[in-house]
């Protein structure tokens, strides 16, 4: 049924993605886009538009309610740019809407905002798909895939031509010859399949705000390959000074504390690809985000042995996030850089907070690897 | 549009229930306008509301996120709307299609309370269009006056285009709580008044002081003097060229009124101007008008109207309408319980000198002089008030005590929000100060030829609480597309008097 404001919905929902496009780098750092819903779409909580107007500055105001407590008691944490004052009233304070894009647009508008090239494939893809594309027509089919358009202008050229149409009663019969009816093909395409190893450190020094960052980032790395590629695989390591395999879950929620052996995290990737990922079949990207503050110099010596013996000839990528956190030496990132100068292969970036997630993202994917 | 019309009117039980229901609330002494009901499905609904009652407006995008909100919030099964009323007479209301009949008896109910309460209380005489000649009852045809609106707009539209017509009503919604919420008392703002003065043609004398003997003329008003005060006239004039004379709340006005601006600029910047007018008094009896829609339809329901059957669910129903939180007042329960208080006050005498004076509080727990006063006195205080001077006249530290009211603030040490007081001086000066100007900024309008560069300069009235900066600059933008100068507002930023001014190109703050 159609409504009168579906125009003015449209409308909006134009500018929402209009602004998606320019603002997308404020989206992303507010850590506002999460979820999936199915295979194809995500729902994302997005700003509404508040349309400016001279109005007091939020938190200096506070209100007034009714309930139980007293002077001092908590009312709940304060968020982001949730505004307790106001209107007195219901229905205020509702500030995120759901707005559905799919996965796809999502990821072309963070190509084109970024600028990230295309991903080279390996090129040794052996798995085919099979896909039927409607691309034809044709005088048979089932009534369910009638093209009426078609049929239509065919019944007018016949009536035209046999001169039984008449422009002050133009009605049009068609008969059975002019029918026409959608026809597909059947194409083979070959898919490239890629697997992402997810790999973060939860040592101690590792706080919720590190681990929030490195839930945004992989989210948009995820979507992006997940673009690039059909079957796109996803596995997560957490480390301290052991490391495990965990599903997604777990790798964002769970906070350990203790010491900290990145080489755990890199032997375990490597059993998991020499297992599961023939090399020559798969497009592997390893991503590991630490805060740098590896436990000793030997085992940051066994990483680089492990990354330049093992991983690196199998990936088509390692990149490597630190994550900015006070406590920890920072240390790792430097090692890494002196030791693969000018490997393609390895990227590292530095990720000193939420707004730093932009750069770093394209830091890792910008090479088109 | 109307091939596809829904049928809308109310089906035959309701209808019936609908004139019971009329009938119980004349009796009880309820004076509205007369009432359409129409019944519409929840997308419909949702649409209706999303353009604030008026489905005709004219296009603009907000309205298309209003729509999605409510839609994707029913869809989800976060709220619903249960009913629409609009201020015009006739009154028109919504009812939701697949609703209980107690839960559509109670919404008629409450209905009839609103329609009061927009025919009687003083704030909603600025939405009169006129009177009926034959009966003195107002003229408030604003369903038609919206879809006039919207068709001007929309012929804009068709002529200027989509995007200059957009971004211009986008700057005057960034304007559009800058009105004047006194007009009640002050003028009618409708009518573009352009009453000039007339101007006096005899050049003015300079006054001398008084001089019996002519010879003394120059000794007594000598030259030097006279010229002082020829200059204090030219001077007095200059300053009554200033234009606004006197500060003007109405910004939206006056830039209608002096403005530069073109005639479909005019046309938009005069529609948004007039429906924040019609608006405002909504905004200023929310608390009132929830509050007397609410006591209405549950003495209706509860004496006259629910059977047996349907008390549960009628009180399920009014449980979650009456709901409370102490991060967020609720209008309609802050509403029905002051009137509340104030029918059992006046119907025990609890007012006037003796009850003030009386500190002993035995007496005071038993006070009643069983006067009956109370339902006249509601029924004055609907007409009377607006939300303002209701809590300020009729809250009590009882009240406050009784409905556990409190304040709450930001604390920046621990990073939340928390109880600051139950004081009753408190929590009435925050609840004041929160309803005063509808939670806005009081900004006036200055001078229009600010330090004779034909700069608009506004002034914002500090209260304690910063504009929000952001903000603020983005509604300076939107004002130099309307003013096409300069413009700036004198504030206060961290206690410091700071000048905000947008040329057009920067922005720069001068303390």
């Amino acid at each position: 049924m159609s409504l009168r404001v579906d125009q003015d919905h449209a409308r909006f929902k134009q500018i929402v993605r209009g602004r998606v496009r320019q603002n997308l780098r404020r989206y992303i750092s507010k850590g506002e886009l999460l979820g999936k819903q199915g295979k194809e779409i995500v729902s994302i909580p997005v700003p509404q538009i508040d349309i400016p107007r001279f109005r007091f500055a939020d938190k200096q105001g506070g209100g007034v309610g009714q309930g139980d407590g007293s002077p001092g008691d908590s009312l709940g944490d304060g968020d982001g740019d949730q505004q307790g004052s106001g209107k007195a009233g219901q229905g205020e304070g509702q500030h995120v809407l759901e707005v559905d894009v799919s996965l796809e647009d999502l990821a072309e508008l963070l190509g084109e905002e970024l600028e990230l090239p295309n991903i080279e494939d390996k090129g040794k893809s052996r798995i085919a798909e099979v896909k039927d594309k409607y691309s034809g027509l044709r005088r048979v089919g089932p009534n369910s895939l009638r093209h009426f358009r078609r049929t239509y202008r065919a019944a007018l050229k016949r009536q035209l031509s046999l001169g039984n149409y008449d422009p002050k009663k133009p009605m049009i019969v068609p008969v059975r010859e002019d029918m026409r009816y959608r026809s597909w093909k059947t194409l083979t395409e070959p898919v490239a399949d890629a697997v992402i190893l997810y790999m973060m450190d939860v040592s101690g020094s590792m706080g919720d705000e590190q681990k929030e960052i490195v839930r945004i980032e992989s989210f948009w790395i995820d979507t992006w390959l997940a673009h690039q590629y059909k079957g796109i695989e996803t596995r997560f390591i957490i480390h301290d000074a052991v490391a495990r395999e965990v599903d997604r879950d777990t790798f964002f929620k769970t906070r350990e504390s203790g010491g900290t052996m990145i080489s755990s995290a890199y032997k375990l990737a490597a059993d998991i690809i020499e297992q599961n990922y023939p090399t020559d079949q798969w497009n592997i990207y390893l991503f590991h985000f630490s805060d740098g503050d590896n436990w000793s110099v030997d085992d940051t010596l066994l990483c680089v042995n492990t990354l330049k013996e093992k991983l690196l000839p199998a990936a088509n990528v390692f990149c490597y996030g630190q994550v900015e956190s006070p406590y920890g030496s920072g240390q790792f990132i430097k090692d890494l850089r002196e030791h693969f100068r000018g490997d393609e292969s390895v990227i590292t970036s530095e990720i000193r907070d939420r707004d730093g997630i932009v750069d770093s993202i394209k830091d890792f994917l910008g090479k088109g690897k | 549009m109307a091939k596809f019309a829904l049928k809308t009117a109310l089906p035959g039980y309701l209808r019936d229930e609908q004139v019971r229901i009329a009938q119980h609330a004349r009796d009880f002494g309820l004076d509205y306008f007369p009432t359409l009901f129409e019944m519409l499905p929840y997308d419909h609904m949702n649409e209706v509301a999303a353009y604030g009652g008026f489905p005709s407006r004219y296009p603009h995008w907000r309205f298309g996120m209003a729509y999605e909100q409510l839609a994707k919030s029913s869809e989800y099964g976060l709220s619903t709307i249960y009913e629409m009323v609009i201020n015009n007479n006739p009154a028109v209301a919504y009812l939701l299609e697949g609703n209980s009949i107690i839960d559509q008896k109670l919404v008629m109910a409450h209905v009839y309370g609103h329609v009061d309460f927009f025919k009687n209380n003083f704030a909603f005489r600025t939405t009169d269009q006129g009177k009926e000649a034959e009966n003195g009852e107002p003229i408030r045809k604003w369903i038609d006056a919206m879809a006039n609106h919207g068709a001007v707009v929309r012929r804009w539209l068709g002529r200027v285009g989509i995007e200059r017509v957009e971004t211009f009503i986008d700057d005057c919604l960034s304007l559009e709580n800058l009105i004047d919420p006194h007009s009640a008392l002050r003028k009618n703002v409708f009518e573009q008044s352009q009453l000039e003065t007339p101007v006096d043609e005899t050049p003015e004398e300079v006054p001398r002081l008084k001089v019996s003997r002519e010879y003394m003329e120059e000794y007594i008003n000598p030259e030097a003097y006279m010229d002082r005060q020829r200059k204090k006239m030219d001077e007095e004039k200059s300053r009554a060229k200033k234009i606004p004379e006197e500060p003007d709340r109405d910004v939206m006005g006056f830039l209608l009124e002096h403005g530069p601006l073109e005639p479909w600029e005019r046309d938009v910047l005069a529609v948004i101007r007039r429906e924040a007018y019609y608006f405002a008094p909504q905004m200023q009896t929310k608390i009132m008008n929830e509050g007397w829609a609410t006591y209405w339809h549950s003495r209706i329901i509860t004496e006259r109207v629910a059977e047996g059957s349907e008390i549960i669910d009628y009180a399920d129903r009014c449980a979650g309408v009456l709901a409370t939180s102490p991060r967020q007042l609720n209008p309609y329960k802050l509403g029905v319980e002051l009137y509340r208080h104030i029918e059992d006050r006046w119907n025990k005498g609890q007012f006037g000198k003796e009850w003030d004076e009386c500190d002993d509080l035995a007496e005071r727990n038993n006070w009643d002089r069983k006067l009956g006063m109370g339902r006249k006195k509601i029924f004055e205080v609907r007409s009377l008030y607006n939300d303002v001077t209701f809590i300020d006249e009729f809250l009590t530290e009882d009240f406050v005590a009784d409905q556990k009211m409190l304040t709450f603030g930001f604390n920046n040490k621990n990073d939340r929000w928390e109880v600051e007081s139950r004081a009753f001086a408190e929590v009435k000066q925050k609840l004041l100060f929160q309803l005063t100007n509808a939670g806005n900024p009081i900004i006036e309008v200055e001078d229009k030829n600010f330090e004779n560069r034909g700069e608009l300069l506004l002034r914002h009235s500090h209260q304690g609480i910063d504009l929000k900066q952001d903000y603020a600059q983005a509604v300076l933008e939107s004002l130099h597309r309307v003013w096409k100068r300069p413009v700036q507002i004198e504030t206060k930023v961290e206690e410091k008097r700071a000048m905000l001014r947008y040329d057009g190109k920067d922005h720069a703050i001068k303390t």
